[in-house]
C-alpha cells in the first residue's frame, strides 16, 4: 500500500486521495501502475505510469543483425506475436527491395489472423474477467491451446515463434497441418457463439461497459488511436484494407467498425473481427498457392540443409548469414502492419551495414494508454478495470 | 448437591452437547461447500478442479487448512492490532451463532425462540461489522473501500430484506422458525411469493458478498477488498465465515420459502426420510445456484447495486408487502 507513513496527516487535511492501482495488482496488466486520484470512488485524473517492463528492445536491435532482431518482436507484444515480426520483416524486405514468394505471404497472412484470433480472445476473456465474469477466461483458453499448437506446429514455439522473416517464413507447413486448421476454423464460430451468450446481452456486462469510456471518433483520431479501438468510434480505417500488404488484397473480408465507440463497442468490434479472420483463414487456407516459402537469395535467406551437406558454397552461405548477416542498402523505411491491438509500425534506418541503425518501434498500446486519463475521468474505480481491459494493453509493447 | 447437578450442570452438557452436534456437521459442511465450488466451477469451465489431495481431492480442504494454518500472520504497519484480529474472529462467531435458532428438523436446534427470524435479521445484519472493523483496522485504502462499499450495499439490500420476511411473516402468522416451517406444509411459500422469493434469493446473494455482487472483495478492483491484508489464520477465519454465512443464508432461504425439512409432497416414500436429509437436500440446492450464478454472471458496480436494492426491490417488495397483507384481510386468512 502506497504512502503508509502519511497517515498520520490525513485526518487532518479532507483532500482527494490517491491510490496505486499495480503494479502488483490484479486487474493491472502486467506491470501497469495507475496513479488514480480519487474523490471517494469518483476518479479525478489517471496518471498511467510506464516503464517497468522496459527492456530496452530498440536499443538492442541496433545491435543485432537484421535476423538477430526478428525474436524481440515476438516479445513486444507478446499476446500476438506474428503480427509483429511481420511487420519487421515487410520493412527489411522493403529495404532490400525483395518480395517473398506468393505461399509465404498466404501463410504469413494465415497465422497472422490467427495471431489476431489469439489475442483477441485473449483481451475479450481477460476483459471479462475484469468485470467479473470468470467463466469466458477458461473456456477461450481452451481455443488459445489449440491456436498455441499450430504455432507449435510450424516453428516448434508456442508463443515466441520467430516464424516470419525478411524474406519469407521459416519452415513450410508440415504436412496435415492446412487440414486441422480448417477443422478447427469450422468449429470455432460455435466457441464465439458460446462466449458471446455469457456476455454480450447479459444484462449485467451490459450495465457494466455501455457507456463507459467513451471516445468520439475526433477523439480517437487526435488521440492516435488505431485498431479496434478507433473502429470501435466509428471510424472504418483498417491497414488491410486502406495499404494492404503482403497478401490481403486478394481477401474477401468486412471491417468490423463500431458506433458510439465505449468499452461494449470495443468489445463488439473485436468480437467481430475474430469471425472476419476465420472468414479470411478460411480464404487463405483455400486459396494457398504451392511453391517455395522463402525468397530463392542466397545472400538473404540460408539454403536448405540437405544442400549443404553437398555444397560448399551453400555451407559458406549459411556460415555468413548465420554470423554476419546480410549487409541492407542504406536507406530508412516505416512498414506497418494492422496488428491485433492497433497499427504497429517499424521505422529503420539503414546504414548499408548488417545491423539496423536505428530500429523504431510504433507500439499502438503505447498510444491507446494516453487515453486512460480523458476515458476515465468521472468514472468510478470499478471502471477502471472495464476500461483497461477494453483498450487492450500488454505491456511488453508499451514499455518496449 | 443433586440440584446443582439437575439445575445447572446437565443443562450446561447437554446445551453443549447439542452445539458441538451443530458445530462440527456445519464446519465439516463448511470445508467441502469450498470444496465444491472448486470442483462446480471447475466442471462449468471444461476444467477438473482439485482431484489430488486424497480420493477425487476429497482432502483437499484439509489441506488448505493446513496451509493457512502454518502461513505468517502479518500485520501491516500502522494498523490497529485490537481491531485488526477481532473482525475475523466477528465474522467467524457471527456466523456460527446464527445457527442457534435454526431447525434442521422438526424439535432439533439449540434454542427454539419466539421472535427467531428477528434474532436471525439481527446477526445477519451484524456481519458487516466484521468487514467494516477489518477495512478500518487494515490501515489500507483497498480494504477500506471494501468496507466503505460493504457498508453502502448492506442498507441498500437490508430494507427489501425485511419487507421480503414480513410478508413472509403475515402468510405464516409467526415469528418462531419451527412454526414458519409447519405452516408451509401443503403449499411452500415460494409458489406464492415467488416474486419475493428471487428478491430474498438476490438479496442473499448480496448479504453473503457473493457473485455478483462480491464488491467488498472485488479482486480486479479492489485486490482483496478487506480482506487484502489478512494472511494465515485470520484469513482463513473470514474464509470459513463466508461460507458459514452462504450455508446459513441458504438455511434461511430453505426456511421461508422451501419449506424447511418438509417432504416436497406428502407421500408416504418423502415422508419416510428423514427431515434433516430434505433440509439438506434443500439447502445444498441453494449453493448450488449461488455457485451456478458465480460462474455465470459478472460483478455489479456498487452504484448499481444500490440503484437495484433502492429503486427496484424496496418497492416491489413494498407493493408485495400491502397486497399480501390486503389480500389475507380481504379472503379473511389472516392467521391468528
Amino acid at each position: 500500500m502506497s504512502n503508509t507513513a502519511t497517515t498520520n496527516k490525513a485526518d487532518v487535511e479532507i483532500e482527494n486521495y490517491t491510490i496505486n492501482f499495480g503494479p502488483q495488482h490484479p486487474a493491472a496488466h502486467g506491470v501497469l501502475r495507475l496513479v488514480l486520484e480519487m474523490d471517494g470512488e469518483v476518479i479525478d485524473r489517471v496518471d498511467p505510469h510506464i516503464g517497468l517492463l522496459h527492456r530496452g528492445t530498440e536499443k538492442l536491435i541496433e545491435y543485432k543483425s537484421y535476423l538477430q532482431a526478428v525474436p524481440y518482436f515476438d516479445r513486444l507484444d507478446y499476446v500476438s506475436p506474428m503480427n509483429q515480426e511481420q511487420a519487421f520483416a515487410i520493412a527489411v524486405e522493403r529495404l532490400l527491395g525483395i518480395e517473398p514468394p506468393p505461399r509465404a505471404k498466404y501463410i504469413r497472412m494465415l497465422f497472422c489472423e490467427l495471431t489476431r484470433i489469439l489475442n483477441h480472445i485473449m483481451n475479450i476473456a481477460s476483459y471479462a474477467m475484469d468485470v467479473g465474469a470468470m467463466t469466458p477466461f477458461l473456456w477461450t483458453f481452451e481455443e488459445r491451446e489449440k491456436l498455441m499448437e499450430f504455432y507449435d506446429a510450424v516453428c516448434g514455439a508456442r508463443m515466441h515463434a520467430a516464424y516470419v522473416r525478411p524474406g519469407g517464413v521459416s519452415l513450410d507447413l508440415p504436412a496435415g497441418l492446412t487440414d486441422r486448421m480448417m477443422a478447427w476454423a469450422n468449429k470455432f464460430p460455435k466457441v464465439i457463439d458460446d462466449m458471446e451468450g455469457l456476455l454480450t446481452e447479459n444484462r449485467i456486462f451490459k450495465q457494466r461497459v455501455v457507456d463507459i469510456g467513451r471516445v468520439t471518433a475526433d477523439e480517437a483520431i487526435a488521440w492516435g488511436f488505431t485498431g479496434p479501438n478507433l473502429r470501435a468510434s466509428g471510424v472504418a480505417w483498417d491497414l488491410r484494407k486502406s495499404q494492404p500488404y503482403d497478401g490481403y488484397e486478394d481477401m474477401e473480408f468486412d471491417i468490423a467498425i463500431g458506433k458510439n465507440g465505449d468499452c461494449y463497442d470495443r468489445y463488439l468490434v473485436r468480437v467481430e473481427e475474430m469471425r472476419q479472420s476465420i472468414r479470411i483463414i478460411k480464404q487463405c487456407l483455400e486459396k494457398m498457392p504451392t511453391g517455395p516459402v522463402r525468397v530463392n537469395d542466397r545472400k538473404i535467406m540460408s539454403p536448405p540443409r540437405a544442400e549443404m551437406k553437398s555444397s560448399m558454397e551453400a555451407l559458406i552461405h549459411h556460415f555468413k548469414l548465420y554470423t554476419e548477416g546480410y549487409k541492407v542498402p542504406a536507406g530508412e523505411v516505416y512498414a506497418a502492419v494492422e496488428a491485433p491491438k492497433g497499427e504497429f509500425g517499424v521505422y529503420i534506418v539503414s546504414d548499408g551495414t548488417n545491423r539496423p541503425y536505428r530500429c523504431r518501434i510504433r507500439a499502438p498500446g503505447f498510444v491507446h494508454l494516453q487515453g486512460m486519463d480523458f476515458m476515465l475521468r468521472g468514472h468510478m474505480l470499478p471502471d477502471v478495470p472495464a476500461v483497461l481491459g477494453s483498450i487492450d494493453i500488454v505491456f511488453g509493447e508499451v514499455d518496449r | 448437591m443433586a440440584e446443582f447437578w439437575t439445575g445447572y450442570l446437565l443443562p450446561l452438557i447437554l446445551i453443549l452437547a447439542k452445539i458441538l452436534l451443530f458445530v462440527v456437521p456445519l464446519l465439516v459442511a463448511v470445508a467441502y461447500v469450498t470444496y465444491a465450488e472448486r470442483r462446480i466451477i471447475g466442471a462449468m469451465q471444461m476444467r477438473i478442479g482439485p482431484n489430488v489431495v486424497g480420493w477425487f481431492g476429497l482432502l483437499q480442504p484439509f489441506a488448505d487448512a493446513v496451509k493457512l494454518l502454518t502461513k505468517e500472520t502479518v500485520l501491516p504497519t500502522g494498523s490497529s492490532p485490537v481491531v485488526f484480529f477481532l473482525a475475523p474472529m466477528v465474522t467467524f462467531s457471527l456466523a456460527m451463532i446464527a445457527w442457534a435458532v435454526i431447525p434442521v428438523n422438526e424439535g432439533w436446534y439449540i434454542a427454539n425462540i419466539n421472535v427467531g427470524i428477528l434474532y436471525l435479521f439481527a446477526v445477519s445484519s451484524l456481519g458487516v461489522y466484521g468487514i467494516v472493523m477489518a477495512g478500518w483496522a487494515s490501515n489500507s485504502r483497498y480494504a477500506f473501500l471494501g468496507a466503505m462499499r460493504s457498508a453502502a450495499q448492506m442498507v441498500s439490500y437490508e430494507v427489501s430484506i425485511g419487507f421480503v420476511m414480513i410478508s413472509v411473516l403475515l402468510t405464516a402468522g409467526t415469528l418462531n422458525l419451527s412454526e414458519i416451517v409447519m405452516a408451509q406444509k401443503g403449499l411452500w411459500f415460494f409458489i406464492p411469493h415467488f416474486p419475493m422469493f428471487v428478491i430474498f434469493f438476490v438479496s442473499v446473494l448480496a448479504e453473503t458478498n457473493r457473485h455478483p455482487f462480491d464488491l467488498p472483495e472485488a479482486e480486479s478492483e479492489l485486490v482483496a477488498g478487506f480482506m487484502t491484508e489478512y494472511s494465515s489464520m485470520a484469513f482463513a477465519l473470514f474464509f470459513l465465515g463466508e461460507y458459514a454465512n452462504m450455508i446459513m443464508m441458504s438455511g434461511v432461504v430453505t426456511i421461508l420459502f422451501l419449506g424447511g425439512w418438509l417432504a416436497p409432497f406428502d407421500i408416504a416414500i418423502l415422508n419416510a426420510v428423514p427431515g434433516i436429509v430434505w433440509f439438506a437436500l434443500k439447502i445444498s440446492f441453494c449453493l448450488f445456484l449461488m455457485i451456478w450464478v458465480r460462474a455465470t454472471f459478472p460483478r455489479y458496480r456498487y452504484d448499481q447495486l444500490m440503484r437495484l436494492g433502492w429503486k427496484v426491490f424496496l418497492p416491489l417488495s413494498l407493493i408485495w408487502l400491502v397486497a399480501t397483507a390486503g389480500f389475507l384481510v380481504y379472503t379473511g386468512r389472516v392467521p391468528v
